[in-house]
């Protein structure tokens, strides 16, 4: 819990009342589902003696996993906070990892495409993303300062902005630019397409978060600044956003993470992000799944980068807190 | 163009009253908040605002430097005529500074950028020597060793001193006080009046709102009593105090002095 209390409450997994009916379940599980012929049973298979009927294979199974995972559920909450935070990250990641490799991926198909997958698919992603959440933050900016202006066409575009672009599906709004506007008589390319709709959608909803941020500092913030003489930009940009960003960048940092991976609908068009090509590079020898898992594998990469980053960030718009 | 603002217009009698209010009024939608108030500070005079919650004694000082805004009458700081105009709204802010009840010190900045901030954005002062006038100030409050401390590691009481420091940096011409011991715990106010009863002495014009009666008997040229938007007494303190002229001041009063 985030402010501490000072009592050792013993933990959950300690309690009997949770870790016996806890452990009681996995069996069950593992036995029901018949984990011994599964990628698991097959990991513990050395353990388990040699000529035991199916039945009793099943059950010594389900029995090893189950006390696999009460000796590591024991371990774990010996160690402290952090190690056991980072342990049981590794340990989830780890049997994803497990997951993708009982697919009987073939690594030299993917050796030999991955330069490719990074050189042409990534960059054109991260191009996309990068331009599209610079020109989000500069939207969402605008929107949520328009929305709270005395400007009434100000609010007024801002009001309808963010109905419209909130309420379409990401999807259409890339072809409405894309296939619509050269009825206009304007052809957009289609990763200038790309990343116009991906600002214009997420700068729609970007512009709600900094409003509530904005909204949410005291007016006695705004009343101090003003009595001292300064300007609404100064205000605005000294002393009120500022403080805001405790409140924006979380969930910024959700829609930036979430737009990395929306830019994959860009691929429709046609455009060679990294999406596009995990499909069809992958298709032309049926090597679908090797594709799709190493383009996942990049998503999740590049998230944890942009995780990485918020932590930072936030960190540093908190130091006049925490401090 | 906006024709620059009358920074100073003199009056019949010569220099012009450091706030000068006359015929106020005010209304918050239907309810009338402030009655025709008329209020003269001269240069220099100490005045002690006090009167019941919810009299209007906020709402009065906050109009002087357009925290508020008003219907009738007119408000002139030393001689501006303040209007809505941005001009005159800046040229009338420079001339007064302000301290509020919750201190309202900036949160992100420490305490000296919380003083160093404003004078470089508005009297476009050097990072230099915003720092150096910052420094000497928060030294005059006697929160030197704090200066690179955020808000939040403060005291309330050293909050307070900082907000002066803050709003006294600025050199404005006025000080208005809005409660500000009204936060704190008790054993702070003495620091916070005590730095205030320094500014007086050093002859800044001050407008304070506050139940401090002792405060208003040492350093008060006129206590002003407000009751439901009008200013219904205004008297030196010591006839104030032991010569109230209505009833209602001596209910008041019957309230906040110690018997
Ligand atoms: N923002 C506001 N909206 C509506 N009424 C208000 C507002 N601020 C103050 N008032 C009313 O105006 C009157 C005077 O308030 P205020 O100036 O704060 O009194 P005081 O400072 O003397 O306690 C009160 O009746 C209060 O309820
Ligand atoms: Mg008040």
């Amino acid at each position: 819990m985030h402010y501490h209390d000072n009592v050792d409450y013993p933990p959950l997994l300690t309690r009997p009342i949770v870790f016996g009916p806890l452990l009681v379940g996995l069996f069950a599980v593992l036995w029901w589902f018949d984990a011994a012929n599964s990628a698991i049973g097959r990991l513990v298979a050395g353990i388990i003696p040699a000529g035991t009927t199916p039945g009793m294979h099943g059950l010594l199974t389900a029995l090893a996993v189950t006390l696999f995972a009460a000796f590591n559920i024991f371990v774990v909450l010996r160690l402290p906070l952090r190690q056991q935070v980072w342990l049981v990250w590794g340990e989830l990641a780890a049997v994803i990892l497990l997951f993708f490799y009982s697919f009987d991926l073939s690594f030299a198909f993917i050796q030999r495409k991955i330069g490719f997958l990074l050189t042409q698919g990534l960059v054109t992603t991260l191009y996309i993303s990068a331009v599209s959440i610079t020109l989000a933050t500069i939207l969402a900016l605008l929107g949520a300062i328009a929305k709270l202006s005395s400007n009434g066409i100000a609010q007024g575009i801002a009001h309808f902005y963010t109905s419209l672009f909130r309420g379409l599906p990401l999807l259409m709004q890339i072809y409405m630019i894309y296939l619509g506007l050269p009825q206009l008589g304007y052809v957009v390319d289609a990763v200038p397409t790309g990343i116009a709709a991906l600002s214009l959608c997420y700068g729609a909803y970007m512009t709600e978060i900094f409003r509530a941020g904005i909204e949410s500092i005291p007016k006695g913030q705004w009343e101090a600044a003003r009595a001292l003489g300064l300007r609404p930009t100064a205000v605005m940009g000294r002393i009120i956003l500022p403080q805001s960003m405790r409140v924006i960048i979380p969930p910024t940092g959700n829609q930036f993470i979430s737009m990395l991976k929306d830019s994959s609908l860009v691929s429709v068009v046609g455009v060679w992000e990294l999406m596009y090509l995990a499909r069809t590079q992958g298709q032309t020898e049926f090597r679908h799944v090797e594709m799709m898992i190493t383009a996942s594998l990049i998503y999740w990469l590049l998230s944890i980068v942009l995780e990485l980053i918020q932590k930072r960030i936030e960190t540093h718009f908190n130091k006049a807190v925490t401090r | 163009m906006i024709p620059a603002p009358q920074i100073s217009v003199p009056t019949a009698a010569g220099t012009p009253a450091a706030v000068e209010i006359t015929k106020l009024s005010k209304w918050y939608g239907a309810l009338q908040v402030l009655f025709e108030v008329d209020l003269h500070v001269d240069k220099g005079e100490r005045l002690v605002i006090c009167g019941p919650s919810g009299s209007g004694k906020s709402t009065l000082i906050r109009t002087v430097n357009a925290l508020e805004g008003f219907q009738r009458g007119e408000i002139r700081v030393g001689g501006v005529k303040l209007t809505r105009e941005p001009a005159v709204v800046d040229a009338v802010r420079r001339r007064v500074g302000m301290v509020f009840q919750q201190f309202n010190l900036f949160p992100h900045l420490t305490v000296l950028e919380n003083c160093a901030l404003p004078l470089r954005l508005v009297r476009k002062l050097t990072a230099a020597e915003a720092r150096d006038r910052a420094m000497h100030y928060l030294t005059k409050v006697r929160i030197p060793e704090q200066a690179d401390k955020f808000p939040a590691q403060l005291s309330g009481g050293q909050q307070q001193r900082v907000a002066i420091a803050r709003a006294v940096a600025m050199q404005p011409e006025v000080m208005l006080f809005d409660e500000p011991t009204s936060a704190l715990d008790p054993e702070m106010v003495k620091e916070v009046l005590d730095v205030m009863v320094g500014l007086a002495e050093e002859g800044m014009t001050m407008v304070v709102v506050t139940h401090e009666m002792g405060f208003a008997r040492q350093v008060a040229d006129r206590v002003i009593f407000m009751d439901q938007g009008r200013v219904v007494e205004q008297a030196p303190p010591e006839a104030f105090f032991t010569r109230p002229q209505s009833d209602r001041t001596r209910a008041f009063l019957n309230q906040v002095l110690p018997h």
